[in-house]
């Protein structure tokens, strides 16, 4: 049984993450419950944690700290706790010490490292970064053999994945760059750190390849 | 490599698609769920739906459209037309839609880009832009509204500028003199306005061929290529159309099947 908290502080893409999530739930596992929820009680019960996000880094900081304990709750439900936790997109870059968008914010310091713009070398790449590339794999992450029982093996694949962003996440310590994509430089398209998973992509928009990667998410027990 | 979308748009009239594909596996032709999941499933890189809906009556129909269509189809979706506030922008994110697109109340309101990318991000805010030669000055486009019947008079490439800088996360670029001609896109309007900005553009109107595609691209210099027509009757298939753009050496999505 696995109890999912989809966390929900006014974000605009809510729906999409929940639509795929539930369609993971309902060919997997019978006997699943999602929640679009912000409240501590049903986040402190869930057994896996996600964090969507979109719009700035600040704002979206601000959308959590502006629902009551929120920020604290989901900080306590991945450290202390050790829930499976993914952030996706501005889910994922909040989960790092600080972001630059729209001037300096601090975030949950989960991992340490910046959020930072995309600076491209060359006029020929648009910002935002819109669309699909591909993964490389960088680094070795026990998540990986959770997605190699569902068909995604990385060290024989580069799977396209769906992107929309303009910041991207610069971890201190880069062997926590589990995936990258290459858009005029190395950009983090999966981070991890022990139970804290976290995409730049968006599964829910990556067609089967996303589906996949969020059935492996809800069959993960770090 | 970030590959090179091809974007299929559905026309959608109270709720019901005009004009769509009619293959024998489609249990209804004019469901736009169906159509959209069709073309997921072959490989659009995206999927965008206009709502060409009279009166604004109806209108609500749209939404249960991108609520359903969202229920099932998990690749981006944007829907345009008749949206006219931050409230309707908020009102088709919630049932599920990723991007919407605003062209004539960006005009009559531009800072409804401003509002939209704030709240919202602007990953979802797509200006579309009408935009038709000025038969007085070469070289030189203006901006049409309203379905094309309303000459604002304004010059497309700083319009483009505008939006861009207003938050614009991308331009869905339409030529009005190509549009339904099959003759291919306006190649020196969509490279004016791609090098003009840097955000993504996105090239329509005017698309007979698949070497039109390619054309967008390498000459155009466009992000993506949206098209209606020319996959709705089956005349070609998206993967036909990417086969095309991939001899060519355009780098494009594959691995969907």
């Amino acid at each position: 049984m696995i109890d999912i908290s989809i966390v929900d502080y006014g974000s605009g893409n809510l729906k999409s993450v929940y639509n795929s999530v539930k369609l993971c739930c309902d060919n997997k596992h019978g006997s699943s419950k999602i929640k679009v929820t912000s409240d501590k009680k049903t986040i402190d019960n869930s057994s896996h944690l996600i964090l969507p996000g979109v719009g700035s880094f600040k704002s979206c900081v601000n959308g959590l700290k502006n629902k009551g304990t929120l920020f604290e709750t989901i900080h306590d439900n991945i450290s202390s706790k050790g829930k499976p936790f993914l952030g996706i997109c501005v889910g994922m870059q909040m989960l790092f010490s600080e972001g630059y968008e729209d001037g300096k914010t601090k975030g949950l310091g989960l991992i340490p490292g910046k959020v930072t713009k995309i600076n491209p070398k060359h006029h020929n790449y648009k910002i935002p970064h819109i669309g699909w590339n591909n993964l490389f794999l960088k680094n070795t992450h026990p998540f990986l053999n959770t997605l190699e029982k569902n068909g995604l093996i990385f060290k024989e694949m580069q799977p396209n994945a769906y992107f929309v962003h303009s910041y991207s996440c610069k971890p201190e310590d880069k062997k926590h760059i589990i995936l990258s994509t290459d858009y005029s430089e190395e950009i983090s398209a999966m981070v991890a750190k022990e139970n804290i998973l976290g995409t730049q992509f968006h599964p829910e928009k990556s067609h089967s390849f996303g589906l996949n990667f969020l059935k492996s998410f809800l069959s993960w027990n770090p | 490599m970030l590959k090179k979308r091809i974007i299929p748009c559905l026309d959608v009239k109270d709720g019901r698609v005009v004009k769509g594909i009619n293959f024998l596996n489609l249990r209804d032709a004019g469901d736009p769920t169906e159509q959209a999941l069709f073309y997921s499933n072959s490989g659009a890189d995206e999927i965008t739906f206009l709502d060409i809906t009279a009166t604004s009556d109806n209108r609500e129909s749209m939404l249960n459209v991108i609520e359903a269509t969202a229920s099932k189809c998990f690749v981006p979706l944007t829907v345009g037309g008749g949206i006219r506030t931050v409230n309707d922008i908020d009102k088709f994110l919630r049932v599920g839609a990723d991007k919407v697109s605003i062209n004539s109340s960006a005009v009559s309101n531009p800072k409804l880009i401003n509002d939209g990318s704030r709240i919202f991000g602007n990953q979802c805010i797509v200006v579309a832009i009408d935009a038709k030669k000025n038969s007085s000055e070469k070289g030189k486009w203006n901006v049409y509204t309203h379905g094309g019947r309303n000459d604002t008079g304004i010059d497309a490439v700083i319009w483009a500028m505008e939006a861009e800088k207003r938050g614009a996360g991308e331009i869905l670029l339409t030529s009005m003199d190509q549009d339904g001609t099959k003759k291919g896109f306006d190649i020196d309007l969509t490279k004016k306005i791609s090098s003009s900005v840097s955000i993504p553009v996105i090239a329509s109107g005017g698309v007979g061929t698949l070497e039109h595609l390619a054309d967008g691209i390498i000459l155009g210099n466009a992000s993506a290529v949206l098209a209606a027509s020319i996959f709705h009757f089956g005349e070609f298939s998206i993967t036909e159309a990417k086969k095309h753009l991939y001899s060519k050496g355009i780098d494009v999505r594959m691995d969907y099947e």
